[in-house]
């Protein structure tokens, strides 16, 4: 194949909406692992709701959006950090609050600025058409850094998803870990919207994790399986929301949630005892 | 004997929003020693033990560790989430990598060979309890914390692993802070005892208690020299909700 029709490949929009989505579900992948370990799900959708709001601040301030997502979310981490630690209401009354009041304000910023024409379904639920060159290159730098920062913390932060005072007390600064996985959450939130669109990111995080659990019998071995199982939903799902003219984050999900169900049959079964044997 | 202090705790208390879980705790492990904590429920045994560790910052008082001190710890709960495909070989690894030999050393003094590929949670309590301290001596540590090691470990493995806690001591030349809510079995091994209460009640070391009748009576029963009494009296009155009129401290006596 000469270098030419490769950058011809690249140019088509499809071929750089599966490549975004492949660099996505790598890092999803691990992370949706210690998402689902951690009991962090609605956490996840919280801080996938606040991108939003991120998105219109962005527009608004013009900045680049992927940069106010990130911010947005990592403030409403901080903001949800704080109140956890003082709060009367339960967490998950809490969370709800912050979700629903980031997602109401963000819609409420974008419709005020009229000037500005927003494709808020393609926002919602992913656009495969608006992948650029450019996010193709934000990713693959986001998947880079998030990769390097895991293997970095993965023995602390899992020791601290296993038990936060035994990582203390062996000396792994298990609140270290915790605040670099919540800003590592954040960024896979700010690249993703594109891809899946702001209401189904959470998705992309749990429904591979939870499949992978079905067949891994080891930590290491569910990251991998789960990230395995994300790229296979994201070309699964593009493939499908390009043949069927689909929105492309419902496709993803769906195709998702067929290959979770397919794990619960008993052919997922044979699948692990195959990887007990390896 | 070398007696290289591992860590102090200086008058520490801690406080929750609304009341003393304990106060005005002083005590050291040194190097090659055993300290054991006991006293009844909610009495501050294991948040003693977290502000030595540092899981917990002391709200009175200091607590001091020495410089790259290498902890291992046995808490006194762990639960392992279903979602967490955890076996106990993995385990092993998971705040430090131990050499292979030692790990070895570990799974052979605590029984657990047979139980190296079983995940966690398929485990039964008095199997996960000796993986939890076949874990925390293989990573040989400089000091040993156990949070009442040996529950849900029947009769014969209590006095197996209460030996084996005293050869870990002898074998890594490791300082060791137990803790045991049974308030009269005490391993003879421990070279001090602390009673609390939401304070010290009192404090002393085992032989001076081996003497008495009541250990006589009890070390003849029980049949295992690892096994001491440790009687104590009170010249205190505790309230009927268990605190503790502090201003009586002074007059603690210790056997």
């Amino acid at each position: 194949m000469n270098i030419m029709l490769d950058a011809a490949m690249i140019d088509d929009f499809f071929v750089r909406a599966v490549l975004a989505g492949i660099g996505l579900a790598l890092m999803a992948g691990p992370l949706g692992c210690f998402v689902i370990w951690k009991r962090m799900a609605y956490f996840g959708d919280t801080l996938a709701h606040g991108a939003l709001l991120g998105i219109a601040l962005g527009l608004l301030f013009e900045l680049h959006l992927e940069l106010s997502v990130f911010l947005v979310c990592t403030l409403i981490a901080v903001t949800l950090f704080l109140l956890q630690r003082r709060a009367s209401i339960s967490s998950d009354a809490l969370l709800g609050i912050l979700a629903h009041a980031s997602l109401a304000i963000g819609l409420v910023v974008l419709s005020l600025m009229t000037w500005i024409r927003v494709d808020l379904m393609g926002l919602l639920f992913g656009d495969i058409l608006a992948v650029s060159q450019r996010d193709l290159v934000v990713i693959s730098g986001t998947l880079v850094s998030v990769s390097a920062i895991l293997f970095v913390t993965w023995r602390s932060l899992f020791a601290a998803t296993v038990s936060r005072e035994l990582a203390e007390a062996e000396g792994l600064k298990p609140q270290r870990a915790e605040i670099i996985f919540m800003l590592l959450i954040a960024s896979v939130i700010a690249v993703a919207i594109k891809i899946v669109g702001v209401l189904l990111i959470t998705s992309l995080l749990i429904i591979p994790a939870a499949t992978a659990r079905r067949i891994s019998t080891s930590p290491g071995q569910m990251m991998v399986l789960s990230s395995i199982v994300g790229v296979f939903a994201v070309i699964l799902g593009l493939t499908g929301s390009l043949n069927l003219d689909t929105p492309s984050g419902p496709s993803i999900v769906v195709a998702s949630v067929t290959l979770f169900l397919f794990s619960m049959t008993p052919i997922a079964h044979r699948v692990q005892n195959v990887l007990k044997g390896a | 004997m070398s007696q290289k202090e591992l860590i102090r705790l200086t008058k520490a208390g801690y406080q929750t929003t609304d009341r003393w879980l304990v106060r005005d705790v002083s005590l050291t492990v040194n190097q090659g020693e055993i300290v054991t904590l006991i006293g009844p429920n909610g009495s501050g045994k294991s948040t003693t033990a977290k502000m030595a560790l540092g899981i917990l910052k002391p709200t009175s008082g200091e607590a001091f560790r020495a410089r790259g001190l290498k902890v291992s710890y046995v808490p006194q709960k762990l639960m392992i989430d279903w979602t967490l495909p955890l076996d106990v070989d993995h385990f092993f690894r998971l705040t430090s990598k131990p050499s292979i030999q030692a790990q070895h050393r570990a799974i052979e003094a605590t029984g657990i060979g047979h139980l190296l590929n079983q995940e966690l949670r398929s485990l039964s309590g008095g199997e996960f309890q000796r993986v939890l301290i076949a874990r925390a001596i293989a990573r040989e540590p400089d000091l040993l914390v156990l949070d009442e090691p040996v529950q849900g470990v029947d009769f014969s493995g209590e006095n197996e692993l209460y030996q084996l806690i005293g050869t870990i001591r002898d074998d890594l030349h490791c300082g060791i802070l137990m803790i045991s809510h049974d308030l009269h079995v005490v391993m003879a091994k421990t070279d001090q005892v602390i009673c609390l209460n939401g304070h010290v009640c009192c404090s002393g070391t085992p032989v001076s208690v081996s003497q008495t009748d009541e250990f006589q009576a009890l070390f003849g029963l029980r049949g295992h020299a690892d096994i001491a009494l440790y009687q104590h009296h009170h010249d205190h009155q505790h309230t009927a909700d268990g605190s503790i009129a502090h201003e009586h401290h002074a007059g603690c006596s210790h056997d």
